[in-house]
């Protein structure tokens, strides 16, 4: 089934080199009098971003895709990398976003299980279902999704090493296998939970469960971001004794204390965070260790200068290097903090000497949604409490501002199309 | 435990590499155990791993565009992102980038070189078609101006400042040397 389509190649062919070279800018004209295009975030280069009009909607371009009219999409803090220029291949005219929801508008003709009107959510995950990984449920990894590199997957509007696909902080969207991954939204479920089961909630789940947390564990959780503040939540269900949380910024603590139960400390105020912790856990180490931070962690001069200032390393790893250095002998260090592909400094001397494990995978999120949904529905966890701003995606670069530059205690940003209400 | 039954289960293309008799070897895999993969419960193994590339694809996506792959790929994957081909200096750049693996310093600050001068090309190709970038507004200062005011005016101020000083300064210079 599809909808009604005009052939606009015509009305296209004299812009086809602006296209290519990324800016996407048709007159105003065309976009009124055709109605080809839509409204897109462009990302122009690092801390640049604007909305453009006149961006061309997705078409069918497989038998297994669908056209989703984006109902509501998020920033994550994945998106914040991409915006301050850390990761390669982030080309100039990508739309962002890789947690969104939408309605099918269109599916291609292999398409069997969705259909359009559906109101689905779509993990970030693009996922062909069959390859080795994805057979055994390793959505996050599939094999057949990004051509432009073996270690990672698709994944929506990310840079071009996650495929070229373009992202949600859009009206429309290509969806991929859109057999595979996307989910009806169950009834009953609210639209901003569902959103959040796109990334945030699986990816700070999963965190916890690569944890290999034991009831009665010590969980120290790096980093009070979104993500940091749902694993901290999340390893209570896997039986944690004890969650800890660390970071700089208070109001992100105090968010953390209240939503996660958890405990809360402020590694500025510390001379060492890693003998803190050591004094905390009667001087044995955490038993498991979350890296929730990623490539633009704070904390440490070195890392810093030669991770974010001069990208001799990819960002700085300074969370994953307190990880490893807080967690006991034989302990676990679970990582869902994003760092660029090419090394990063950390002890592994350490490492192999404390006989850890470490354990680290973009999250799975067509294995983890019917376990987290029941979890939601039962009130176990609530995901749109993590959301403190909404914002209209015309608003898009203040949006990213806000979130990057940690203003009016933003924890995490919404964005609504216009058309979002649309029948 | 996994498991013949799983294994049985597995949805079978031309896969036969897993079921070869390996009984010539004494003990082979007596003390197999799929809990004991650091990936488990996560992955739900089912020996696909051991048949490589003999899994069931999609049909192959069609493109007009310039799709770069990465040489430790054999072909292009069956789906793909089509949007912003490379193109102009940063495009050649990252063409030579993907000559090589994704193993190698080439690459990666090969790709890092080519965003810095895409983003050049990004504002030539504005200003080319009588575009007219709004820094205030893509760099999300009315956000800055709404929720920091305080710090927005500090940073204008030194930013005023410095221009001036600096004007101020290239004059002096530029009169000494007449």
């Amino acid at each position: 089934m599809t909808r009604e389509r005009i052939d606009y190649t015509d009305v296209l062919l004299p812009y086809k080199n602006m296209q290519s070279s990324g800016t996407a800018l048709l007159p105003k004209s065309v976009y009124e009098q055709n109605k080809v295009s839509m409204l897109a975030m462009n990302f122009r280069g690092p801390y640049r971003i604007r909305v453009d009009r006149n961006k061309p909607e997705p078409k069918i371009e497989h038998p297994y895709d669908a056209i989703v009219r984006v109902t509501r999409s998020l920033i994550c803090g994945s998106d914040l990398h991409l915006y301050h220029g850390l990761v390669p291949d982030t080309r100039i005219g990508t739309t962002f976003g890789h947690e969104f929801t939408g309605v099918v508008v269109e599916v291609g003709s292999g398409v069997q299980k969705l259909k359009v009107g559906d109101h689905v959510l779509v993990p970030f995950n693009i996922a062909c279902g069959t390859c080795p990984f994805c057979s055994q449920e390793l959505y996050g990894n599939c094999h057949e999704s990004n051509p432009e590199a073996t270690a990672v997957g698709g994944f929506f509007g990310y840079a071009h090493i996650s495929g070229g696909y373009d992202g949600g902080q859009a009206e429309y969207v290509r969806v991929p296998y859109a057999d595979v991954s996307p989910m009806v939204i169950p009834e009953g479920l609210d639209i901003e939970d569902a959103v959040l089961l796109t990334d945030v909630v699986p990816t700070g789940y999963q965190a916890a469960e690569m944890a290999g947390i034991r009831k009665g564990d010590t969980v120290v959780v790096f980093g009070a971001g979104p993500v940091g503040i749902m694993a901290a939540r999340c390893a209570w269900l896997f039986g944690a004794g004890r969650v800890i949380i660390i970071d700089r910024l208070e109001y992100r603590l105090e968010f953390a204390k209240q939503y996660s139960y958890c405990e809360a400390y402020n590694f500025t105020e510390m001379d060492d965070p890693v003998l803190f912790l050591k004094k905390q856990t009667d001087w044995l180490g955490a038993d498991v260790c979350i890296d929730a931070v990623g490539c633009e962690a704070s904390g440490s001069a070195l890392q810093t200068i030669t991770g974010k200032k001069l990208l001799l390393q990819a960002g700085a790893a300074t969370a994953l290097h307190w990880a490893i250095n807080s967690v006991k002998k034989g302990g676990i260090v679970s990582v869902v903090g994003v760092y660029g592909p090419p090394f990063n400094l950390v002890p592994l001397g350490s490492a192999l000497n404390k006989g850890i494990t470490m354990r680290g995978n973009q999250a799975s999120v067509k294995r983890l949604l019917p376990r987290l949904i029941d979890h939601v529905m039962a009130g176990r966890l609530n995901p749109k409490g993590l959301i403190t701003h909404r914002v209209p995606l015309e608003e898009v670069s203040d949006a990213y501002h806000l979130f990057s530059a940690k203003l009016d205690n933003c924890i995490k940003p919404l964005l609504i199309p216009p058309k979002a209400n649309a029948a | 435990m996994a498991t013949k039954t799983e294994k049985e289960q597995a949805p079978m293309g031309d896969r036969n590499i897993a079921d070869m008799p390996k009984d010539y070897i004494p003990g082979w895999g007596i003390d197999a155990d799929p809990e004991n993969d650091p990936t488990y419960p996560m992955k739900k193994w089912n020996g696909a791993d051991h048949e490589r590339l003999n899994y069931p694809k999609a049909p192959q996506q069609d493109t007009d565009v310039e799709i770069l792959k990465s040489i430790e790929r054999p072909v292009v994957t069956r789906v793909f992102g089509s949007t912003v081909p490379p193109s102009g200096l940063s495009g050649m750049l990252r063409r030579k980038a993907f000559k090589y693996s994704e193993g190698t310093s080439a690459h990666w600050m090969g790709l890092i070189l080519a965003d810095r001068i895409n983003m050049v090309e990004g504002l030539i190709d504005d200003l080319s078609k009588g575009y007219i970038p709004n820094f205030f507004k893509e760099w999300g200062w009315p956000a800055e101006w709404k929720y920091n005011r305080k710090k927005f005016v500090q940073k204008a101020a030194i930013g005023t400042a410095v221009t001036l000083a600096a004007i101020w300064l290239l004059k002096k210079s530029a009169k000494k040397s007449r």
